[in-house]
């Protein structure tokens, strides 16, 4: 069948089962979007305010469905704008490919209008990236950027084409995707041995569970080898949910805002047992002073991440789920060492240290609670950054995996709106809450147009402290309360902005209220815009100060 | 901190020397020499680099090359099972006086003088480091002009292959 580049780049997304992409229109992109006015019927394409709306929007939608997110956007600044959603997607291993469009063979490298070299920009946060300079190539460019996006650990990959590629003929004949296989290979008998052997010896062991039990869907193994085990679990920002919050042996966040119980247990484990976990500076804090007293096993997709953050004593590499099924089985009939005194002194410090902030007023954390108990803890969470992002992860109880999307890696104010976007495309039938700050949620509030435009019922919590409520709170704690830029008592009056997109706005300023205002905001089945004037003085704890050893320094509310 | 040769194969495309070059710049590790050609196969390449650092700067280097698509296979050539050559090309100033004792030093070296100009010589030099080293302090009273140098290039000792023979097997081609 001899088609044009633009129409063999459609016709290879439906080979991938792509059914939805997000994107932006331009110049180089013409012939794209005039093909995918053809293809209609088998491609929904959504329309973002901005290009980086709809890569955290593709984002949203492949952390939340497991499937890839597809984002298309212009040469020159619509690539641009793509860059900071394409690094927050590789940062925390998100399958997306990115379609660029760029200017015609024959102008490429001359500086002209709208060019940008997007495969050199993105080339440190891409998994791999492509330009297409043969129009015989793109197929076979596009089913091998899909393999790649979700082969192994995942992460996004970009096409940059060429315009003139896009108008070119070619012979197109249509091919079955190439399998998407766990990674196996390297979960040998003498890795899981290894393996079994740390876990026989062990009286305190400390399960940290990462983004990878997520990625790999592993909750029913995770579940068994907790259970078996008797071990207490701590989780990294992009691990919540692998286990459900409600699980006996569930600990909490460890690292920076993490309980003090994970901290503690991280301290005084005698063996450490991360799965699908980077041990992250966010998690680590201190790489001398972190678990001193531990054996370190990781179990990993990724090769590098052995030995990178931490240096291990034993690993399995290979896909997080099929790893745990491999170390069962080992398991089976093996006695392990008594951890009940362990599980004691876990529970004692789970008693002394639970998470707690001060009552009266109306407080971030109770809000998020209530979202919690009106959504059954079954919401899918997105978040901004900041204050917002880790009341979210402390305060509301995950109970499923793909259910709270954060940017946790690149850390991306502006990330939450776009991807409740794509969250609720990907999940029509799910509740999706945006817990946002009011510094976040003006970078990209923009992104309300489109959610009014496709009548997507999302709920934008701003928690609205007139701040930039992480940076202040470190200029409070650690520069002498000089609140250079961090206040921001902008006259924005967030209903009337949520009003004039077409939305639905509250206000939100009595604790008393706040039942009423999420259960009329869950009935509303319109966007719906929540301001919440919180104190301002609220601030995130436990805070352990960067640098520190994780069970020492920790802050806590009353300080 | 130890100076290591590490043998890269890549697929030839238009930017693989910035995917690869890519990770030392950004994640800091120290780069002495990179020198790069084709392969009897125009379709891939072979890198040498020349590293330095602790093992386990070692370890992360060969592994976040070996995650580039563009990378087939990475290995670290051994000091003690790896030939390792290098080729330099050095202008040193010559005249009538000195251009004879010039010559006899180079021929000690079994080096060559390439080019002669009444001021200069241009001497073609191939050897391991030591031995480049001392060619360079035996000129340098002469006054050495211009260097260049290609970077180490390197094969492992006897019939071990980069490729494993099970990879080679695999069709991943002799090289």
């Amino acid at each position: 069948m001899l088609l044009t580049g633009a129409e063999i780049l459609i016709e290879c997304l439906l080979e991938q089962q792509v059914d939805t992409i997000f994107g932006y229109p331009g110049g180089a992109v013409l012939n794209i979007y005039d093909a995918l006015a053809k293809y209609s019927d088998r491609i929904t394409h959504y329309l973002p305010s901005h290009e980086q709306g709809a890569a955290h929007a593709a984002d949203g939608y492949a952390r939340s469905t497991g499937k890839v997110g597809v984002c298309l956007a212009t040469s020159g600044p619509g690539a641009t704008n793509l860059v900071t959603g394409i690094a927050t997607a590789y940062m925390d291993s998100v399958p997306l490919v990115a379609i660029t469009g760029n200017v015609a063979l024959s102008l490429l490298g001359k500086d002209s209008f709208q060019e940008v070299d997007i495969t050199g920009i993105t080339m440190p946060i891409t998994k791999h990236n492509f330009i297409v300079k043969n129009v015989e190539e793109l197929a076979s460019i596009v089913r091998k950027a899909f393999f790649i996006a979700q082969d192994g650990r995942p992460g996004p990959v970009l096409i940059d084409i060429p315009k003139d590629i896009t108008a070119q003929k070619a012979e197109y004949v249509r091919a079955v995707p190439q399998p998407i296989e766990r990674h196996t290979k390297h979960i040998t008998s003498a890795a899981v041995e290894k393996a079994l052997r740390m876990l026989k010896q062990s009286e305190r062991p400390l399960i940290y569970v990462g983004g990878g039990a997520v990625q790999s869907d592993a909750q029913a193994e995770l579940e068994e080898f907790v259970d078996i085990l008797k071990a207490p679990v701590a989780s990294s920002l992009m691990g919540l949910g692998a286990l459900p919050s409600t699980n006996p042996y569930f600990c909490g966040l460890i690292g920076m805002h993490g309980t003090r119980t994970s901290n503690l247990a991280a301290s005084k484990c005698d063996l450490l047992i991360a799965i699908g976990a980077r041990f992250s500076d966010r998690v680590v804090s201190n790489p001398k002073r972190f678990a001193p007293n531990a054996s370190i096993l990781q179990i990993d997709i990724d090769p590098a991440e052995i030995n990178k953050n931490i240096q291990t004593h034993g690993y399995i590499i290979g896909d997080v789920k099929i790893a745990l099924q491999k170390l069962l089985e080992a398991m089976a009939d093996e006695e392990f060492k008594d951890t009940s005194p362990w599980l004691t002194q876990i529970n004692e410090w789970r008693e002394k240290y639970p998470l707690t902030y001060r009552d009266g007023i109306l407080r971030p954390q109770y809000i998020v609670e209530r979202i919690c108990a009106l959504t059954k803890g079954e919401a899918l969470i997105t978040t901004e950054v900041g204050q917002n992002q880790i009341w979210a992860a402390q305060y509301y109880q995950f109970s499923r995996p793909r259910t709270f999307i954060s940017s946790g890696g690149l850390g991306t104010m502006g990330f939450g709106l776009g991807a409740a976007i794509g969250a609720q495309i990907g999940n029509p039938d799910k509740t999706v809450i945006n817990i946002a700050g009011d510094g976040s949620f003006r970078m990209n509030c923009n992104e309300l147009a489109t959610a009014v435009e496709y009548e997507l019922p999302i709920i934008v919590v701003i928690l609205n402290n007139h701040a930039l409520g992480m940076v202040k709170q470190w200029q409070d704690l650690f520069y002498d309360r000089r609140f250079s830029q961090s206040i921001i008592e902008r006259q924005t009056d967030f209903v009337k902005l949520a009003e004039a997109y077409g939305a639905v706005g509250f206000n939100l300023t009595r604790k008393e209220d706040v039942d009423e205002v999420i259960t009329a905001a869950l009935a509303a089945k319109r966007p719906v815009v929540i301001n919440c004037e919180i104190d301002p003085e609220d601030k995130v704890f436990p805070f352990i100060p960067p640098g520190a050893a994780v069970d020492e320094l920790i802050m806590e509310v009353n300080q | 901190m130890n100076r290591y040769v590490i043998s890269v194969l890549v697929d030839n495309h238009s930017g693989v020397l910035s995917r690869v070059a890519g990770p030392f710049s950004r994640r800091g590790y120290n780069i002495d020499s990179i020198s790069v050609g084709e392969t009897l196969d125009p379709t891939k390449s072979r890198m040498t680099i020349v590293a330095h650092g602790d093992d386990a700067i070692i370890e992360q280097i060969t592994k976040q090359l070996s995650k580039l698509i563009d990378v087939l296979k990475v290995a670290i050539l051994p000091a003690e099972n790896s030939v390792y050559r290098e080729l330099v090309l050095i202008k040193v100033r010559a005249d009538d006086q000195t251009r004879a004792t010039i010559s006899d030093v180079v021929d000690v070296f079994r080096a060559k003088i390439i080019d002669i100009a009444p001021q200069s010589v241009t001497v073609e030099i191939t050897g391991d480091r030591p031995k480049i080293q001392a060619l360079i302090d035996l000129l340098t009273p002469h006054g050495i002009l211009e260097v260049a140098r290609t970077g180490l290039v390197g094969l492992h000792r006897g019939d071990q292959n980069i490729l494993t023979q099970e990879e080679i097997e695999n069709g991943k081609a002799v090289l």
